[in-house]
């Protein structure tokens, strides 16, 4: 069992989020980047399901060379070996137009990514390397399980979840329930240093999409406190008041 | 050209946040000066579909295929883009579900089209195609220009009102070439979550955080949503400590919710927390710290000891109703 997992370096879950340049790119300056932590439970879970020598798990990032210590931490994680496309990803698109050039002619059994990147959260990677590569995706599971050469998953609906079987080769992204987060060992971190990891050129794709700006939310007025012992009022000023019941 | 919006059922039946996205593509279409098209596939009855032009669809395509009666990812997203494709539609619409997700970046890469996912406003009506979604897990927007001319739109739930136009819409049966090697996934179960208000349609959200001490605290904020009408959520340590299902932790690492009620009971506010809800129209916050970080972002406060508080206020929502 072949499988691939996407990851991405995103800003720290503490981060607080500022721009520079009249608002138009976001402040790097003193954040702490790390593994995307919904990939990081893709990550997890390939591992599981590769213990044993059941399989190998890839890690393949579209970054710059600043992303390596991610992909480093993937490798400690347990991650077999690493692929870095060496360009700044410039959207959704461009990130999955690279990941799937490289695995179309690799036979990945599995293709995993997180549901989203917690910095652009746009939920489509899987998506679109699915499309590309013709072949299933499934959006958001919260569990994955494998036997022989079939899949199943629980796909999150608003309702609930679908129980769904999926054939060799797919796409998903996995959410909270696939696993847990591993935290690496002294030997997985030691190992990740000599991992191999690839640095590939990305192909030419073209542009589909543009940030322009980004603006930040527009700050809540001064909170208006009730008295704990008159908790009633509260009750009467959302309904008269805020009107939202 | 016209707009395209996929019109998602879920048992026959379009939900608010479907009727919303109808309302969205409907004003888009109007920026363009054109016609709203909507594709329902499933089975969904006459007078239902025809609602659907209550909120501004000229015409409705009506896939009823037996294949396609329950969601398949990979066949609906070859249905609504070859739909897209008959009807000239250079921009698709779809609401940002979890089937929406699923199939927007299918669409997109179908169509060379760019793909705004997760709208929260109109369009620019411009010479620029610009759309602001929520970026950072909710601490920030960003406007991100679609340069390509085909263009997929998918709007984030609760964030765009339902606008009545009270026209009627014609239905009419649309056909597809269905693919075999489209229908690889089978759906084996579903298994819904019991008679609960589902999280992310909610309007109104109660929840609760470590400050309740244990999962058989939980009674109160059940009774208290209950009453509301309100669904049930909780920070990250609640569900990692598996005091409630993980469906139900909001926050940067769960799911963003945008109600308009979102009452935070025992729950300190960090920075993650606050990420995943900070686009609810209306905070309120109850916590026994007065210097808990919620505060600062909340529109109504309590300083006082959930225990105490929230038997006060489910009085009062009963109360209320009785009234």
């Amino acid at each position: 069992m072949k499988i691939l997992v996407c990851i991405s370096n995103v800003p720290d879950t503490t981060t607080k989020i500022t721009f520079t340049d009249n608002n138009t790119q976001f402040n790097t300056a003193g954040v702490q980047f790390i593994l995307n932590p919904y990939d990081e439970i893709a990550l997890s879970r390939a591992v599981e399901l590769a213990e044993g020598g059941k399989g190998t798990v890839t890690v393949i990032n579209v970054g710059e060379v600043s992303t390596e210590p991610t992909i480093r931490k993937a490798l400690a994680v347990g991650a077999d070996e690493a692929v870095r496309i060496n360009a700044k990803p410039h959207d959704a698109y461009f990130v999955a137009y690279q990941i799937a050039e490289y695995a179309k002619d690799k036979a990945f059994d599995m293709i995993l990514t997180g549901r989203e990147s917690i910095d652009y959260n746009g939920a489509k990677v899987a998506g679109m390397i699915g499309e590309l590569l013709d072949i299933p995706s499934v959006s958001i599971i919260k569990k994955l399980d494998v036997d022989g050469t079939t899949a199943t998953v629980d796909r999150e609906i608003e309702s609930g979840k679908e129980v769904i079987t999926i054939p060799f080769p797919f796409v998903a992204g996995t959410a909270e329930g696939v696993a847990e987060w591993k935290i690496p060992n002294m030997r997985g971190i030691m190992s990740a240093r000599t991992k191999p990891l690839t640095v590939v050129e990305p192909k030419e794709v073209k542009t589909l999409s543009e940030i322009l700006s980004f603006e930040t939310p527009a700050p809540r007025g001064q909170v208006k406190l009730v008295p704990a012992d008159d908790a009633a009022k509260l009750i009467d000023l959302l309904h008269n008041e805020a009107r939202v019941f | 050209m016209s707009v395209l919006i996929y019109a998602e059922n879920a048992d026959g039946k379009f939900k608010k946040s479907i009727f919303e996205a109808v309302s969205y593509a409907k004003a888009i279409a109007a920026q363009n000066n054109t016609t709203l098209v909507a594709l329902s596939i499933g089975n969904v009855a006459a007078a239902e579909l025809s609602a659907l032009g209550k909120y501004g669809a000229e015409k409705v395509l009506n896939v009823s295929n037996d294949k396609l009666k329950s969601f398949v990812n990979q066949a609906y997203a070859s249905v609504i883009a070859e739909a897209a494709k008959k009807e000239g539609s250079t921009i698709v619409v779809l609401s940002n579900s979890f089937s929406g997700k699923g199939l927007a970046p299918r669409i997109a890469v179908k169509l060379g089209a760019g793909l705004s996912d997760g709208a929260v406003s109109l369009p620019d009506a411009g010479a620029r195609f610009t759309v602001k979604k929520s970026v950072f897990s909710g601490k920030a927007f960003a406007v991100v220009e679609l340069t390509s001319e085909n263009k997929v739109v998918s709007l984030t739930p609760n964030s765009y009102k339902l606008v009545e136009t009270g026209g009627n819409a014609t239905v009419e049966d649309f056909t597809s070439d269905l693919k075999d090697s489209d229908f690889k996934t089978i759906i084996k179960d579903i298994v819904k979550a019991t008679d609960k208000v589902s999280l992310p349609d909610a309007e109104l959200v109660v929840s609760a955080g470590r400050g309740l001490k244990g999962p058989e605290n939980w009674g109160m904020i059940e009774e208290l949503a209950n009453l509301l009408g309100a669904a049930t959520a909780c920070s990250k340590p609640v569900s990692d400590a598996g005091w409630r299902p993980h469906s139900e932790h909001v926050g940067q690492t769960g799911i963003a919710i945008s109600p308009n009620l979102y009452i935070a009971i025992g729950i300190s506010g960090a920075i993650q927390h606050l990420a995943g809800v900070s686009s609810s129209k209306v905070i309120v916050v109850i916590n026994k710290d007065p210097e808990a970080p919620f505060f600062k972002v909340a529109d109504y406060g309590i300083v006082g000891d959930a225990f105490e508080v929230v038997p006060k206020l489910i009085e009062a929502v009963k109360q209320l109703k009785a009234s």
